[in-house]
């Protein structure tokens, strides 16, 4: 006899199948970045994934959890592909190591592992290495055909002798430089006209990698994997600050178009905000903090001393989620009518 | 007329199409029929034939008990050969009394006189159908004369008839429908005289075109007013509440009864038999049961009450690889142990079981907060929060987001990506509250009957002194007196109360008899029974605080669905069974079997009147009832395996817990925990 309760029927949905199809939506985002970029992404991933799998069955195999399973969630590579994205595709090998473990080791499992962790694990890792190597994490590659894989293999292997060959600015970063040094006399126009760098929405090439990170993020959206509301209010809250800035000084601001295909935007829309277990759970809870993490994404990318916002943004939204959660909870079945109720009775 | 919608809600596979291939069949008549008194929701009817006795097809063999009660009938004609406790559809396998039926095959009728409404009037058509044993047949099984009354909010707007029939697998409805139109038309139309409602809806999911077809000819051959509704296909639809709301656009919370609104809702089998019994003197004594699953067959029966499972499923033919009966639909059904277990007014469905229809479920992977619960859930509530603070056995919060608005529809267990058994996490969580409500009252309630006993001793001494010649029979007369007195149900009376806890229980007049033991302990039970009966209603704790008794009974009727389908959780403190002890210093043997008795009874009692709904466990015999909630401690530690573990990411599933079936196993830790005071 056997003795199971109620339902007998599960819908045919796993932990695996969901982080299985967030990476499959990332395909078409990496799939731009290598066109534009050169492979060594591809490299980055790869040591991303080894590392956050290693360390993965390491910290389940101390906590004396069955490694298989957590293992076959596939969230570690989740985390591993977010952070290796958002970093520089030519830090050394190293760098990438220690964001990977800080995810995994501190931000994952020291908090209790999958479902406990309270910051999202990727920009933990991402905002460690931002803090303690600077200047690393600012080198980028420009624009590079297939040509440029070898010195960017070089780099990442850790011999940085070359590098200046490889690296520009990217287009956040080189327009906020351009205003400063023109101090205030150049226009965000002048500055776009550069084609060298800056393409028809964004930054050149990073616009067809935001467009790849778009098209996974609304195939997400339409698999139900996540609902609308992080994503809308993310790129909704972008848009209106950055309109607005921009409607009102139209010279020293970037257009909201530039703002959304530039940077983390839409990685941090579709893919990092979008983390369900350090954000925001209530539908309105979602946009408040989608909003909010957008709006600290904005200013500190424009105002602030890093070159984009989304990590930092999306980390401290994560310290309020507590609190939004629980000024956010939707009403139950019968409660507009329990209102009326207490109204009556109070009466 | 416009739809409405509810939010939430999934969309499994309906799997309907198998039963409906064929048209409704006659079970052919069993040799013996095992019919047990306690079928609906509220008292149990008191057997009033004996054995030996010949019966007649609807003849009454259970009487009614109290308002909140529906007689019982035979279903065939032969000789009652035994009134005994018989094994019963509910996942605890635990016993009931049951009147068993040889069978004369002559099936005769009693005679049957079809009734008038006209010349009852509405009191006494409320009254016959009582007496013709209608009780809700949606699986809630509640006496639908009780729910024939207009409410508080006086005249009501809309009569809903309920033939959505969301879960799937059961199509008894549906054929019903199909086939029975006129009749379930006739019976709503009784219905709409009786409570006059503005507007009658007959909502019909609109996977099922040929009832809403049969229903609409049916409506317009009576020249009713009705209006047939084709509502979408969305489990749980068929829930009174969420098909009210879908209907009317009203939500009826938890805590109110759906009159509050304006509205009331039976289901159309309900209707249909209703219509029977006025019209031709027909008490119920059969139901339609959809037969499928993993069967070479699947069909709707119609099926006499009383038949044994093993019979009915027979008809199907299930397949070799069967490993078990579910009653029920697939998402609030329960696992039979028994398959002698007879059915009842609640078997709406049979599904035989086996790994391959509902493959073992996926272990139990930590909770990513992906929301997909909340997103499915029909009363909009938090599972996922509410299995946090479940597990973190911090009730409180749990209470404070809603637990006990949770109608255990699964439909958050369904959807989960990680496999989290979520409704069994609130069905511990329920029971766990219960329990621990239920030892905060025992503690007041031990300290009113400590003072009235040391008033009472005080005043028996002084009786005695006064008629010292007489004091040895006026004792004796005592006894009875005594155990009646404390059978009313007045839970205020203090001496109501001498019996509800194993401690206070043996000094009670009853366990004192020095008399005729055997009846002192009978009558101690039956006081606790009854009393049980009387303050379930009230000692509910649930987010619906400060309810009226009334109002909370009707909240009863509301978790029926979920009563019908999960009778087994109804949670015996987990606490209260256990240090439910015969006391150490027993002195004779009779003494302490009579103690235990009375202490298994107030169990249960505290059982039932924390449950606030009845289980099929009444009328057993004391050792029977401690054997409940032995049974019930055991699921609910087993229950508390899996939330033991403060990380547990790797708990097992609760239900392959290779240790839950054996009598020996030891209460989890967390068991333990909980039941030291
Ligand atoms: S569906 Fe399961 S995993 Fe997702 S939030 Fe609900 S309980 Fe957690
Ligand atoms: S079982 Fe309870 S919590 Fe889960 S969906 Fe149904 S009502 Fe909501």
């Amino acid at each position: 006899m056997i003795d199971q309760p109620a339902p007998y029927l599960l819908k045919p949905a796993s932990v695996t199948r969901v982080m299985a199809q967030v990476l499959l939506a990332l395909v078409p985002g990496i799939a731009a970045y290598v066109w534009w970029f050169g492979p060594a992404i591809l490299v980055q991933l790869a040591i991303a994934s080894a590392t956050a799998l290693a360390a993965e069955a390491a910290m389940l195999g101390l906590r004396g959890k069955p490694v298989g399973p957590a293992l076959a969630d596939l969230s570690a590579l989740v985390t591993a592909w977010l952070l290796a994205l958002t970093l520089p595709p030519i830090v050394p090998w190293w760098l990438t190591v220690v964001a990977v473990l800080f995810a995994i080791v501190v931000a994952k499992h020291l908090y209790g592992g999958l479902g406990q962790n309270p910051f999202n694990p990727a920009m933990v890792g991402f905002a460690v290495v931002i803090v303690s190597y600077p200047a690393l994490v600012s080198q980028w590659p420009g624009i590079s055909g297939p040509d440029a894989f070898a010195a960017q293999l070089d780099a990442i292997l850790g011999h940085r002798a070359g590098l200046d060959a490889l690296t520009g600015a990217t287009p956040l970063d080189h327009l906020k430089t351009a205003l400063k040094l023109a101090e205030g006399n150049g226009s965000v126009a002048a500055v776009l006209a550069d084609a060298g760098i800056y393409g028809p929405l964004g930054g050149r090439g990073w616009e067809w990698v935001g467009l790849g990170y778009l098209a996974g993020g609304l195939f997400l959206v339409a698999r139900r994997i996540m609902t609308w509301h992080v994503p809308a209010a993310y790129l909704g809250a972008m848009a209106v600050l950055a309109g607005a800035l921009w409607l009102f000084d139209g010279a020293s601001f970037a257009s909201p178009l530039f703002h959304l295909f530039s940077g983390g935007t839409l990685l941090g829309a579709f893919f990092i905000a979008t983390d369900p277990v350090s954000g925001s759970t209530t539908p309105r809870g979602k946009l408040l903090f989608a909003a909010g993490a957008a709006t600290l994404a904005y200013l500190i990318r424009v105002f602030g001393g890093y070159p984009d916002g989304v990590a930092f943004g999306v980390l401290l939204m994560n310290l309020c989620v507590p609190l939004i959660d629980m000024y956010t909870q939707p009403p139950i079945f019968g409660a507009k009518a329990m209102a009326e109720l207490g109204r009556k009775e109070g009466r | 007329m416009g739809i409405f919608s509810f939010k939430g809600g999934v969309k499994p596979a309906s799997h309907k199409a198998e039963s409906t291939a064929l048209p409704i069949g006659e079970a052919p008549l069993a040799a013996r029929y095992v019919v047990p008194l306690h079928q609906s929701i509220g008292g149990t009817p008191r057997p009033c034939v004996a054995v030996g006795d010949a019966v007649l097809r609807g003849q009454r063999i259970g009487e009614a008990d109290g308002w909140i009660s529906a007689a019982v009938h035979a279903p065939t004609s032969g000789t009652v050969v035994a009134i005994e406790d018989a094994p019963m559809p509910h996942p605890s396998g635990l016993p009931a009394l049951a009147v068993v039926i040889e069978a004369d095959g002559c099936d005769a009728w009693i005679e049957r006189q079809p009734a008038d409404p006209a010349a009852l009037g509405p009191d006494g058509v409320r009254a016959y159908l009582q007496q013709s044993g209608v009780v809700g047949l949606g699986g809630a099984v509640f006496p639908s004369h009780a729910k024939l009354s207009a409410g508080k909010a006086g005249a009501l707007d809309e009569l809903v008839i309920n033939g959505a029939e969301c879960e799937p697998y059961i199509t008894c409805d549906d054929l019903l429908m199909r086939e029975r139109a006129e009749g379930i038309v006739a019976g709503t139309a009784l219905f709409r005289d009786l409570l006059k409602p503005k507007r009658v809806l007959i909502g019909i999911e609109d996977n099922k075109p040929e009832a809403i077809a049969a229903m609409q000819a049916a409506v317009a051959k009576a020249g009713e007013d009705f209006a047939v509704v084709a509502v979408p296909t969305r489990y749980p639809t068929g829930g009174a509440k969420e098909l009210i709301r879908v209907l009317t656009g009203k939500e009826v919370p938890a805590a109110q009864r759906s009159t509050d609104q304006g509205v009331q809702c039976f289901n159309v089998a309900t209707a249909y038999t209703a219509w029977r019994a006025v019209a031709f003197g027909e008490p119920v004594t059969s139901r339609l049961v959809t037969v499928t699953g993993n069967v070479g067959s699947a069909r709707n029966w119609d099926v006499r009450i009383g038949t044994p499972i093993a019979e009915v499923m027979a008809l199907a033919a299930p397949n070799p690889d069967t490993d078990g009966v579910v009653m029920g639909g697939p998402m609030m059904g329960v696992m039979l142990p028994d398959t002698a277990a007879p059915v009842v007014k609640a078997t709406n469905c049979l599904i035989a079981h086996s790994p391959a229809l509902f493959p073992p479920k996926p272990a139990e992977m930590p909770c990513i907060r992906c929301g997909e619960c909340a997103r499915a859930c029909p009363h909009q509530l938090q599972p996922f929060e509410l299995y946090w603070w479940s597990r973190a056995k911090n009730f409180g919060k749990a209470q404070e987001y809603a637990l006990f608005d949770c109608i255990e529809c699964g439909c958050c267990n369904f959807v989960c990506p990680s496999h989290i058994p979520l409704v069994s996490y609130f069905r511990f969580a329920k029971s766990e509250i219960w329990a621990r409500e239920k030892e905060k009252a025992a503690a007041e309630a031990a300290k009113t009957r400590f003072e009235f006993k040391q008033l009472r001793d005080e005043r028996e001494k002084a009786e005695k002194a006064e008629r010292l010649a007489k004091a040895a029979a006026r004792q004796a007369e005592k006894t009875a007196p005594a155990a009646t007195a404390s059978e009313r149900p007045a839970p205020a009376a203090p001496g109501a109360d001498v019996t509800t806890s194993a401690t206070v229980a043996a000094p009670s007049p009853a366990a004192d008899g020095n008399g005729d033991a055997e009846a002192a302990k009978k009558a101690a039970i039956a006081a606790a029974l009854e009393r049980a009966r009387a303050q379930r209603a009230s000692a509910v704790p649930r987010n619906t605080d400060g309810l009226s008794p009334a109002r909370q009974a009707e909240i009863a009727a509301i978790d029926a669905r979920r009563e019908s389908a999960t009778p087994a959780t109804a949670p015996t403190p987990v606490a209260s069974a256990a240090p439910a002890p015969v006391p150490a210093d027993a002195t004779t043997d009779e003494e302490a079997a009579k103690k235990a008795a009375i202490a298994a009874a107030m169990a249960r009692a505290r059982a039932q009147r924390a449950a606030a709904k009845p289980r099929n466990t009444d009328n057993l015999t004391p050792a029977q009832q401690a054997a409940v909630a032995a049974i019930d401690q055991r699921r609910e530690s087993t229950g508390l395996a899996s939330p033991a573990g403060a990380t547990g990411t790797a708990a097992a599933p609760l239900s392959t817990d290779p240790h839950a079936a054996p009598a020996s196993s030891p209460p989890a830790a967390d068991a333990d925990r909980t039941s030291t005071p």
